[in-house]
């Protein structure tokens, strides 16, 4: 039989993400891959994967599967949510919770609940899924309905593939030093079409704060507060577009395109938020405050050479759990935030 | 950031060199859509595709700018402009590279919601707009929004008419839709606000997804009237797996004026 996580419960929107497909957007092919791609790579990590390696994940709350392989080493990581795990073999398999890894055996079942602190969590398994990239990466493309599982999003009663049948024994990991809070500032570098806007207008979006709107998706974060006046009108001839972009459609309120932006629109982009700083616009959870900091190139610049370092780090981040409990311990933080239920 | 004016003969800009964030920059000619524009945009890509610059990531076209994306931790903003003003501008002679595809198209009411609608007001009958729009040589400007979704002109001026004033919440797959002096054609169902004259049973986007040779910006494209029945016996082949896409036998030269 071919190993595969059994979907019991899909959450509300779960989907099978990479680091995107680049290369493709020129045929209308957006990017893509993960909304908060430093929450994906972390998991990845967890598990030794390659930062590549396709993840479920999750919005607004988790999802529960049955394991029907031998065994598999998952990890979670991104916002804080409950775990639960049902072992079927009345194993004691330690904590469970976000940002530790578990090995499961054949039958166990993992439910995780309602996502907090952040809209996005998650999961990597050892080893990764077994489905076809389309060309080259396993996201899913919603709008473009391909990608990932069958192009669309998770749903009850699907057998997600898994690569491996089986895992060693290994000792439990977690992650050190990395921070997944949604910071209130977003940076950004002015343009392309900043000139669209007076020195009024501009001023006004640096300086206020929005919230993130309910009716925001994987393709953009739609923002709610102080509206801009265009100088001119706010037709352009449509021009490329890149996740971050922060274009300003007639009705002045700012929207910000996420990993799965249309590859091109036709309002003016009073600014684009910097690649450093798209895990977070991609984890903002509804209803979060957010402002945004003008910066310059090079300090843009200066940042995704930090990102970079950054995710090229994780995997040196992955320490045995042990070292970090003793730790909690001492510090008499708890830090257990799931359940284990070996009754079942 | 301010955008960066680039000479080409030292006297007139030619194009801007504008930020898109420190993942892109955006090479910008002009701000309105013509051939000649859509061309240089088209040159600068090949240009830039034969330089081999590192840390560029893709270039993508579009109507009046190409996107060039970057790796910011491989090339900064800075040595990228002076690496694309570098390139040396050479200007296609045109009609010698395009391919011209045939695409199929049913101009049937039953398939074309705004079809009568659209003649009516451009005053004609719908057969006559559907051979008008038929007898075109499209130029594919972009890619873009969806997936394979091809932006055409130039629709000649005596049928060219602007959007509709309500956009529809849902237009078929396959969907052909005008407004002002472009085509469109909607790989997947989606929202429309163009007027819809015609649907073809081609898949568009399946083959730009599987990696099959497809429209590219720069290519030609003919519509190529069919009825109500040939649409419906091509749709069955297309869902088989048929390509239904036609290149046409490639035109000779054609000297740019």
């Amino acid at each position: 039989m071919t190993p595969a996580l059994r979907v019991l419960n899909p959450g509300p929107h779960s989907s099978l993400q990479d680091l995107g497909r680049p290369g493709y957007q020129r045929m209308g092919v957006a990017r893509g891959g993960a909304l908060d791609g430093l929450g994906a790579r972390a998991a990845n990590a967890l598990v030794g994967n390659r930062a590549g390696t396709g993840v479920v994940e999750c919005i607004l709350a988790g999802f529960a599967f049955a394991l029907e392989a031998e065994g598999a080493r998952v990890a979670f990581f991104g916002g804080r949510a409950p775990v639960r795990v049902r072992s079927s073999t009345r194993r004691d398999i330690g904590p469970a919770e976000v940002g530790r890894t578990m090995k499961l055996s054949r039958g166990d079942v993992v439910e995780v609940g309602t996502i907090s602190s952040s809209s996005t969590l998650y999961m990597a398994v050892e080893g990764g899924f077994r489905v076809a990239p389309r060309l080259g990466s396993v996201s899913t493309d919603l709008r473009g309905g391909f990608g990932g599982f069958e192009g669309r999003l998770i749903k009850a009663g699907d057998l997600l593939p898994l690569a491996l049948d089986d895992v060693p024994d290994a000792e439990t990991m977690v992650l050190q030093g990395v921070d997944l809070a949604v910071p209130g500032k977003l940076r950004v570098v002015e343009g392309p079409q900043a000139g669209h806007f007076s020195i009024v207008e501009r001023d006004r979006f640096f300086s206020s704060t929005y919230a993130l709107a309910s009716s925001s998706n994987r393709m953009a974060a739609k923002l709610v507060g102080p509206v801009l006046a265009h100088a001119g009108g706010f037709n352009i001839v449509s021009d490329g577009m890149v996740p971050g972009s922060i274009q300003v459609p007639g009705d002045g309120s700012p929207i910000v395109l996420r990993s799965e932006s249309q590859t091109t629109g036709g309002y003016p982009k009073i600014g684009v938020v910097i690649s450093a700083d798209l895990p977070a616009l991609g984890r903002a959870p509804v209803g979060a405050a957010l402002s945004f900091e003008r910066v310059s190139m090079a300090q843009a610049e200066a940042a995704a050479r930090e990102f970079a370092a950054l995710a090229r780090s994780l995997p040196d981040r992955v320490v045995p759990a042990r070292e970090r409990d003793v730790a909690a311990l001492l510090s008499t933080a708890n830090l257990i935030s799931g359940v284990v239920d070996a009754s079942a | 950031m301010s955008a960066i004016d680039v000479p080409s003969n030292g006297v007139t800009p030619d194009f801007r060199i504008l930020p898109v964030g420190d993942t892109a920059i955006s090479v910008e000619f002009g701000d309105s859509i013509s051939r000649e524009t859509n061309q240089k945009v088209l040159d600068l890509a090949a240009g830039i595709e034969a330089a081999g610059i590192s840390g560029i990531v893709e270039t993508a076209a579009t109507f009046r700018s190409l996107l060039v994306m970057r790796d910011p931790t491989q090339i900064s903003f800075e040595a990228l402009a002076r690496a694309i003003s570098a390139i040396p501008r050479k200007t296609t002679l045109r009609g010698t590279a395009a391919r011209t595809w045939r695409i199929p198209v049913c101009y049937d009411r039953a398939v074309a919601e705004d079809i009568e609608e659209v003649a009516a007001r451009v005053g004609v009958s719908s057969d006559e707009f559907a051979s008008i729009h038929a007898s075109v040589a499209h130029h594919v400007y972009m890619l873009g929004f969806l997936p394979g979704q091809p932006y055409l002109g130039d629709l000649p001026e005596r049928i060219s008419l602007p959007r509709r004033l309500a956009p529809r919440a849902k237009v078929a797959a396959g969907s052909v839709g005008i407004a002002m002096r472009m085509t469109c054609v909607f790989p997947r169902e989606s929202p429309c606000g163009l007027n819809v004259v015609g649907r073809t049973p081609a898949p568009l986007s399946a083959r730009a997804l599987d990696g099959a040779p497809s429209l590219a910006p720069g290519d030609g494209v003919r519509f190529r009237p069919i009825t109500l029945g040939e649409f419906e016996r091509l749709a069955g082949e297309a869902s088989a797996g048929a390509s239904i896409l036609e290149l046409e036998a490639p035109a000779p030269s054609v000297q740019a004026t």
